[in-house]
């Protein structure tokens, strides 16, 4: 096993106020890796990304890059660069004299300097602004000139904070792809915060998900969208429907639960009796049917269709059922005509397999 | 009625008071006082005049003011307001950027410490550093203390340069304030990321990017160091004379108005050019505007 880039050990931040920003925070991002940082916002994720770029100190704990402490190492030693919110795109500079800055500043050969930016600004396609001010240039444009002036110092680790937000929808889509592709190209270890969990499914090989400052789950994009370990991931990362439930007996690996709403149901978990906990299922995963469905073995109840939301490609339709369930289902819309094929008020059945319940006991 | 939507002439009023104020005040005496510049005294009955002057048009109080003897004299000046804009410069960035970056409860007290001596009459001040630099003045006391002085620090180019600094200092930090307040500070930390030590930041980032408060303040203080008289009045020797104390010296003890007025203009237009140099630099800076 290789040694992870970026090692974070028992990190914590408190601010001068007495808030927590981070709190005692553990974990190894590895050679290579499209890290993201999730979490709505001021659960520290921009902290914790200012502090491995040294810009922020941590109040206690130990950040390692490549194997070394970073304890006593400022901003400008460190193999890292930024890409900033604001891009922080010097005003006074041109394209080109901004991407050449880190270098100029580090004593690179002037010959060597040109043969770098003139790659850097090949490698975000601006070679034909070069002359240009930021000033007279796009966000988009701007964010490209950030990226060039970080990646030409060939750093260990490329953060990069809110690196979308600031771009209109269509831009997004066009970076978001780009930076996957860069990523691959110059094979340096990304690490994004975003709050924007598309974002992070999309483009990061594992993710963080953080709130108040601590982490709830480290995984995959489809770890974390199928095994949520807690509510908040479940919820955080797409949309889900909670059922709240009783474990109500046991036997072996299966559990029998009383489900709200849904009376009792059979499901797969190591739940003790007497606890309680949520199943959670997604909203594509749920079927409408006019009649009630056969099988005794899939989960199933009847309600009325209270919404019907259309997106285009699927519709959004919220089924009310008994002791207050409100349930969430995707439909695709398969044909042109007739939409998701139910209206409001009319009465149907929602069932879903038993496999696709994921059962959170926190 | 009429509306202000509909009648955009009604703003005209507003400026009345205004308009009239800057002719009353300000365009009539300077016209006056530039006819002057073109003018000599008159010659009543074989006799020079005491207060009458006859507008002839003449260029002998220009002429006059290239004289080698005023030429030192404005020759000097230009360089004792040059040297107390640099040192005020030189002190009031440190205290402009300690100010920005200082807690922000702290940051109205501060200022207002930079503002304070305003509240003080400008002659009580200037008494004050004749106290404070006199032979046996606080400074030289405290030097005896160990074993150093007494050292003349008074009438002479030391004391009129320290006095301009300190009166003028607060015209300095105001500017340099807004403009480093106003700067965001990601292009500092950028600086940093990139590799940049906190010195190269300062000078290829933080500097150019507050390049236009800095030129505010320089103009802020320089015009009106050029101009002073009271200053090297007070504090300065007989070879500290500056501009000011010859033109205030024309239209008092010499009874010379035209000449005076001539010099007015002069260093009048000596200001001009610092502006035009001012905006000439402005117009290539890409920096927070003031």
């Amino acid at each position: 096993m290789t040694e992870p880039i970026v090692s974070i050990r028992n990190v914590s931040k408190k601010f001068s106020g007495g808030v927590i920003a981070v709190d005692n925070i553990s974990f190894d991002i590895d050679q290579n890796e499209f890290f993201a940082l999730l979490g709505p916002s001021g659960c520290g994720k921009t902290t914790l990304l200012r502090m491995i770029s040294g810009l922020e100190t941590p109040t206690s704990g130990q950040i390692m890059i490549g194997g070394e402490d970073m304890a006593l190492t400022p901003p400008n030693k460190r193999p890292t660069n930024m890409v900033f919110q604001s891009y922080a795109v010097f005003p006074h500079m041109t394209v080109e004299q901004n991407v050449a800055y880190g270098l100029k500043v580090t004593g690179v050969a002037p010959d060597e300097i040109k043969r770098l930016v003139a790659e850097g600004l090949e490698m975000v396609k601006l070679t034909h602004l070069a002359e240009r001010r930021p000033d007279q240039m796009s966000g988009g444009q701007r964010q490209r000139v950030a990226l060039a002036r970080a990646l030409v110092k060939r750093p260990k680790v490329l953060l990069l904070d809110e690196p979308l937000s600031a771009l209109d929808a269509k831009l997004r889509d066009d970076m978001r792809m780009e930076l996957t592709r860069l990523q691959e190209t110059v094979g340096i270890t990304f690490i994004i915060v975003t709050h924007d969990q598309d974002e992070a499914l999309s483009m990061a090989s594992r993710i963080a998900v953080m709130e108040k400052g601590a982490v709830q789950q480290i995984a995959t994009p489809v770890e974390l969208y199928e095994h949520p370990k807690n509510r908040f991931v479940a919820d955080f990362i797409g949309k889900v429907n909670l059922i709240d439930a009783t474990v109500t007996g046991q036997k072996g690996k299966a559990i029998t639960c009383d489900a709200k709403g849904l009376g009792k149901v059979e499901l797969t978990s190591a739940s003790q009796v007497g606890s309680a906990i949520a199943i959670a299922v997604r909203p594509e995963k749920l079927k409408i049917g006019k009649t009630e469905p056969k099988s005794d073995r899939i989960l199933k109840l009847q309600g009325k269709v209270r919404d019907v939301a259309y997106y285009g490609d699927t519709s959004h339709v919220v089924i009310e059922g008994k002791d207050g369930l409100d349930l969430s289902v995707n439909v695709q819309n398969e044909s042109r005509e007739g939409g998701s094929g139910v209206e409001r008020g009319q009465k149907v059945w929602v069932h879903w397999a038993p496999e696709d319940s994921i059962v959170l006991t926190e | 009625m009429e509306s202000w939507k509909e009648n955009r002439n009604v703003f005209w009023t507003f400026a009345a008071p205004g308009t009239f104020w800057l002719l009353a005040f300000f365009i009539i005496p300077l016209g006056f006082l530039f006819f002057m510049s073109f003018g000599e005294k008159a010659v009543i009955d074989g006799q020079v005049s005491i207060t009458e002057i006859d507008i002839s048009g003449t260029l002998s109080n220009y002429l006059r003011a290239f004289d080698p003897v005023f030429l030192k004299i404005i020759w000097k000046s230009i360089w004792v307001s040059a040297l107390a804009t640099a040192l005020c410069l030189a002190t009031a960035y440190p205290i402009a950027f300690g100010i920005c970056f200082a807690p922000p409860k702290w940051k109205p007290l501060l200022l207002l410490l930079v503002i304070l001596p305003f509240w003080i009459n400008l002659l009580i001040r200037t008494y004050a550093l004749i106290a404070v630099f006199r032979k046996q003045g606080y400074v030289n006391s405290v030097l005896g203390w160990v074993g150093l002085g007494p050292f003349d620090m008074l009438n002479n180019d030391f004391a009129v340069i320290t006095g301009l600094v300190y009166v003028y200092m607060p015209f300095m930090v105001l500017p340099l304030y807004a403009t480093i307040e106003r700067l965001d500070r990601s292009f500092l930390e950028a600086s940093l990321d990139l590799g940049a030590s906190q010195f190269q930041t300062f000078m290829k980032v933080t500097v150019p990017l507050t390049m236009p408060g800095i030129i505010s303040g320089i103009i802020l203080v320089f015009i009106p160091c050029l101009g002073s008289f009271l200053t090297p009045d007070l504090l300065g020797g007989t070879d500290s004379q500056m501009i000011g104390n010859v033109i205030e010296r024309q239209f008092k003890s010499a009874n010379d108005w035209p000449f005076g007025a001539a010099l007015s203009f002069l260093l009048m237009y000596a200001t001009f050019g610092a502006l035009a140099l001012r905006w000439l630099f402005s117009r290539n800076s890409k920096g927070v505007d003031v």
